[in-house]
């Protein structure tokens, strides 16, 4: 919708001749000029994704094999491997599951479907915005002195459970932020119509809502998931170890997870052991895209429900 | 015309049972709402953590002394607790990221909304969300072992830690929060208003430099203020890269200590708590908090304050 034809006559005409002149090519070139400038900056950030994945691809493959995948830390970087962190990272994908999901989900419905717009739901709304913008590190320092200090009988100390604890507090709001989301966009006819039958408004949610949403609920749940899983600075707070010469086996063992073997391997000075760590960064970037892409086919999925 | 209700056959078949119905409900609402009330909990779990051992911290340590010394060297015998030595690694290293993040991602925020066809949209937005959820560990290794060996060549001082490329980094960490956010605000700047500058001879730039943008501004400065909070408290980069190094200055090109990483530092070494040395790492996250707070809440105070209303 941009001016198509400058008619120049009619600008340049004594009536405005004296105090404007349109000066079109001028300003086209200046548009011109603003779009590559744009361009550049998208480009530029997707150059910084494909560097870095070249970056990590080409130092880790030549090391990713199954020897790498099943074996245990090692101060010989050639026989190392990731069998420990792998597993504690599924650890901390099974807590946080088993934690954040019903927890925040739970909080979504109440705060959606059930609280009147008193005082009360207006202060979690704030506190869960604020929340959100509560720096990952600062987390680690609450699980440090709740989990780990506070209910070490309990947790164990720096176990399996805080780990999985303290990372379920971190993505709680988003897990809240995106269940309210989900349920906002179901149409309230159904709830009208559900009311109407002489349903409570919980069989309402459970009965008629709930389905409706659940893949919107998951598709941002397990991006909360993925968030958990890259998550290294609360879990070094809380003192996961960077040397765990076995499979973590119950909630109360000593863990370590991928992106702390990651940090260990990166802060050592031979070159061997940065190897190590682009190969478990490959590996961890593929567990993260695997849940990326789940969320995204649910994402689908639920568009195309509503639509 | 009259029904005949099937009064007493249908009652056989279907009986409600109320009160079943009735305490169901109220289980699940008192449940929920105890799920509800867990994220407050979490909030004043926070607080209390960093307060409680905040002032054990300053019962040793007088305020002064923290706010003025010039020095930060808790872990030594010759003990100097300058606070400012980290906070001011973290503002440079946040001042480097938003120096790259603030025009990239404003721009690629403008170029999504405004020029990108809906195909080209449909390829970028996942990209820059793959961006968004590279770990900040991944953003480490990077920095240090691709970013800074490269930086070498041409700054040949740059020392291996620095903050400069934990700060370049950093920034195309956020790039990804800056052009999200500022799209939103962008996008939600009513056609019409575009409409009027086309009807008034201006061309594509000038509508989005002189009616959108100023439009938008009150969503593109909260998401700037937003990323700036998410720099500071970001923490594996900048241990990574930056150092370790407690210095106080802004020279890019050499090692320091951001408030996040002094956290790191202490957290791997065995630190026994109730220790002088653990009591500083909540000291500093209380500073932390503050800083991270402060902006979040400034950021929403912004958009509610200038936020443009339109019909």
């Amino acid at each position: 919708m941009t001016v198509q034809d400058p008619k120049k006559n009619l600008f340049t005409q004594p009536l405005s001749s004296s105090l404007f002149t349109a000066n079109l090519p001028q300003r086209y070139r200046l548009d011109r000029l603003f779009v590559f400038f744009c361009l550049v900056a998208i480009a530029l950030s997707v150059l910084a994704l494909a560097v870095l994945m070249y970056d990590f691809l080409t130092d880790g493959l030549p090391r990713l094999n199954g020897q790498f995948i099943t074996s245990f830390p090692s101060r010989r970087a050639a026989s190392a491997g990731i069998a420990p962190a792998l597993v504690g990272t599924f650890w901390m994908l099974f807590l946080v599951a088993v934690i954040a999901f019903p927890v925040g989900i739970g909080a979504g419905i109440y705060l959606e479907e059930f609280a009147s717009d008193s005082g009360l739901s207006r202060i979690i709304e704030i506190n869960i915005n604020n929340l959100a913008g509560v720096p990952s590190i600062i987390y680690g320092l609450l699980g440090l002195q709740l989990f780990v200090r506070g209910l070490e009988p309990i947790t164990g100390g720096r176990s399996v459970l805080s780990g999985g604890l303290i990372l379920s507090l971190l993505v709680l709001p988003i897990v809240i932020v995106t269940t309210r989301e989900a349920l906002r966009a179901v149409s309230d006819s159904i709830r009208q119509a559900g009311a109407a039958l002489g349903a409570t408004q919980w069989q309402v949610v459970r009965e008629q809502i709930l389905p409706i949403a659940i893949p919107g609920i998951l598709t941002g749940t397990i991006l909360a998931l993925a968030r958990a899983i890259g998550e290294t600075a609360p879990l070094v707070v809380i003192g996961a170890l960077t040397f765990v010469p076995y499979l973590p086996t119950n909630l109360q063992s000593p863990f370590t997870v991928l992106p702390i073997q990651i940090y260990n391997w990166i802060s050592r000075p031979q070159p061997a052991f940065h190897d190590n760590a682009a190969a478990a960064i490959i590996v961890l970037m593929l567990v993260l895209l695997t849940m990326n892409a789940t969320a995204i086919y649910f994402r689908n999925k639920f568009q195309k429900m509503r639509a | 015309m009259t029904f005949e209700l099937p009064s007493s056959r249908s009652s056989d078949l279907w009986q409600p049972n109320r009160q079943v119905s009735q305490i169901s409900e109220g289980v699940a609402k008192s449940l929920f709402m105890l799920f509800a009330l867990v994220s407050v909990g979490t909030t004043i779990g926070i607080i209390l953590t960093l307060i409680f051992e905040t002032i054990e911290f300053f019962k040793i340590v007088p305020l002064w002394q923290f706010l003025t010394e010039d020095r930060w060297t808790p872990l030594f015998a010759d003990a100097h607790f300058g606070i400012f030595v980290l906070v001011s690694a973290t503002f440079l290293t946040s001042t480097i990221a938003l120096m790259v993040a603030a025009p990239v991602g404003l721009l690629a925020a403008i170029y999504l909304s405004e020029y990108a066809s809906p195909g080209v949209r449909r390829w970028l937005k996942p990209i820059l969300e793959i961006l968004a959820g590279v770990p900040s560990v991944v953003y480490g290794y990077f920095a240090l072992l691709f970013v800074t060996p490269l930086l070498q060549k041409i700054i040949p001082n740059l020392q291996g830690f620095n903050g400069l490329s934990a700060g370049l980094v950093l920034g195309v960490s956020i790039i990804p929060l800056i052009a999200s956010l500022s799209e939103d605000a962008i996008y939600a700047v009513p056609r019409s208003l575009r409409d009027g500058v086309y009807a008034l001879g201006g061309t594509k730039r000038e509508s989005i430099t002189s009616v959108v943008l100023p439009a938008a501004l009150s969503g593109i400065v909260a998401s700037l203020i937003l990323a700036v909070s998410r720099a500071i408290g970001e923490t594996m980069i900048v241990t990574l890269a930056a150092g370790q190094n407690p210095r106080l200055g802004f020279n890019p090109l050499v090692p320091i200590e951001t408030m996040t990483a002094y956290i790191v530092q202490v957290s791997l070494g065995d630190t026994a708590a109730g220790s002088l040395a653990y009591k500083t790492l909540f000291a500093v996250g209380m500073t932390l908090f503050l800083i991270t707070l402060t902006l979040n809440v400034f950021s929403f105070w912004f958009v509610r304050r200038f936020r443009e209303k339109y019909e």
